[in-house]
């Protein structure tokens, strides 16, 4: 199974309410995978010379403390790198004007068992092994402010169980993608981006969908282009659930055998694997409630800030 | 549980929805039951599932997948819109959704009426088996798939793969097909379709002019393995 959410809040006032208004959406969606779950959150994006970096640690009692010191000492800031982390358990998230290779390659030796799980100037994300309503109150799910957040609740049927293996996934920098389906060639995406150089870090078949859609991203396709790239050469079933700093966007494959439901009113776009997570939601009862059609593309813009 | 004459009012935000299944399932008395009411539905799966009894049942609100599922003899409307499954495996009785239907409409459904009144998504009528549908909007893909008998009625469009593998079921679409599915052809529309029409949209409450459908039938050829096209099973 697996379960998908989203919510984009259209007005600003409702920035604060982003996470109260999501955790319940996921929290009921752990009856649809009760093995991982992870959120990634969109805020306002950073100035030009920095990025954000989540960071994840398998041990929950990791030092965060001394992973910032051996940062400064490294990055003295002599050279005007900034660095500001803000650390909820097993997760961090770095601020940093470091470039994300230089900072990749420093982790990889100061901090090996470290993963960095999104790179961007408006995500951080979240995600775990374990049931998704302990992972909401483990990483606070409910205090998260931004104009949009993507969740995801495991229930695997193809690679292992691990953190890393938890979606959502990302490539490159603001772009995340949730997948509830199974996809039955990702292998031969995988051969075929590995090609062109571009790394893997699991052998998930979400992961090969996202670093293919991110590719052509790459390569100045228009998300909806990609798309058209993806619905020919993702083979399997798929409902994908997107985001980039300032979008949120949702796609079925040509069978829609796997659910989904958009909910929109004034205030909100909400999207779940199932109406029941959208329940309690304000004005809920009055929204426009439908189901996407299988390959249309259906995809909402974060309102300018003010 | 608020019992007001023959009427009974059942609140999901304050019951679960086991005690409101028992007691549609198990506590109606043999004699017409009267209505009863559920509140708070707010998409929850299995509402209504297995009733057995002459009652007439209003859900006031969304419902989640399979409500009113193998529903005997009951009248059930859903005053929202439905998941997956509604009605499936229908017997008798009446299962009325005011808002849109997920996909699996009314599958396997043996007897009775299913009406929708706004869209179904795809696979409506999948596999049904002796059920009557309409439809008042329009049916995603691959409606009526192996559907073996009964009607399916679709006021709107079709989605494409419409009737695909169809056995003994009969499709009657209003608007637009966007293809059909393998064996399934448009058929002469008869006198007797005419009168199957008219009764299924007056029980449904639709207004459409029979003469307006497109009758879609089974070619039948594909009953019988044919031998000569062994080749394309290799």
């Amino acid at each position: 199974m697996c379960g998908i959410v989203g919510l984009l809040v259209k007005k600003h006032e409702h920035r604060e309410k982003l996470g109260e208004w999501m955790t319940p959406m996921f929290t009921c969606m752990a009856a649809r995978g009760s093995d991982s779950g992870g959120m990634a959150i969109f805020g306002a994006s950073l100035g030009q010379r920095e990025r954000r970096f989540s960071l994840f640690a398998r041990d929950r009692g990791y030092d965060w403390e001394n992973l910032k010191a051996s940062l400064l000492r490294r990055f003295d800031g002599s050279r005007r790198e900034t660095a500001r982390m803000e650390t909820r358990a097993n997760h961090a998230v770095l601020v940093s004007s470091i470039e994300p290779a230089t900072l990749r390659a420093w982790l990889k030796d100061a901090a090996p068992s470290l993963h960095v799980l999104s790179v961007g100037q408006a995500i951080d994300l979240y995600k775990d092994m374990g049931d998704p309503k302990e992972i909401a109150v483990r990483y606070r799910f409910a205090e998260m402010a931004g104009s949009h957040c993507v969740g995801h609740t495991r229930m695997a049927t193809e690679s292992d169980v691990t953190p890393v293996h938890a979606h959502p996934f990302t490539a490159g920098e603001d772009f995340c993608l949730v997948h509830n389906g199974s996809l039955s060639n990702p292998y031969m995406l995988r051969r075929t981006l590995e090609k062109r150089g571009i790394a893997f870090e699991t052998d998930n078949d979400t992961e090969a969908a996202c670093r293919f859609i991110e590719w052509r991203l790459a390569q100045r396709d228009t998300l909806a282009n990609a798309l058209h790239h993806a619905f020919r050469h993702l083979d399997g079933f798929y409902t994908l659930l997107m985001a980039t700093a300032d979008q949120m966007t949702l796609v079925r494959d040509q069978f829609a055998c796997k659910p989904a439901v958009v909910a929109e009113t004034d205030d909100y776009v909400a999207i779940s694997s199932e109406f029941r997570s959208l329940a309690h939601l304000p004005e809920i009862s009055t929204a426009h409630t439908f189901e996407p059609e299988p390959e249309e593309i259906y995809s909402w813009t974060v309102s300018a800030p003010r | 549980m608020d019992s007001v004459g023959a009427s009974v009012k059942l609140d999901l935000a304050q019951t679960t929805l086991r005690k409101v299944n028992h007691f549609l399932q198990h506590e109606l008395g043999k004699e017409p039951a009267g209505t009863v009411e559920i509140l708070n539905p707010a998409g929850a799966h299995n509402i209504a599932v297995g009733l057995d009894a002459p009652v007439d049942v209003h859900i006031r609100g969304h419902a989640g997948y399979y409500v009113a599922g193998m529903n005997k003899r009951a009248t059930v409307t859903i005053h929202g819109n439905a998941g997956k499954g509604v009605a499936e495996n229908i017997m008798s009785g009446v299962v009325r959704v005011k808002g849109d239907a997920s996909d699996g409409t009314g599958a396997s459904g043996q007897g009775g009426l299913l009406v929708v009144e706004g869209n179904a998504a795809s696979r409506c009528g999948i596999s049904m088996k002796g059920c009557d549908i309409v439809v008042g909007g329009n049916v995603g893909h691959v409606s009526g798939f192996m559907a073996q008998a009964g009607h399916l009625v679709v006021c709107g469009d079709a989605g494409a793969g419409l009737g695909d593998s169809l056995y003994e079921a009969v499709i009657y679409v209003r608007g637009r097909t966007h293809g059909l599915g393998a064996d399934a052809r448009e058929e002469p529309l008869t006198d007797a379709d005419r009168a199957t029409l008219a009764e299924l949209l007056s029980a449904a409450g639709f207004d459409y002019d029979p003469g307006a459908f497109t009758r879609i039938g089974s070619a039948r050829t594909l009953y019988h393995w044919n031998a000569e096209h062994r080749e394309a099973y290799g």
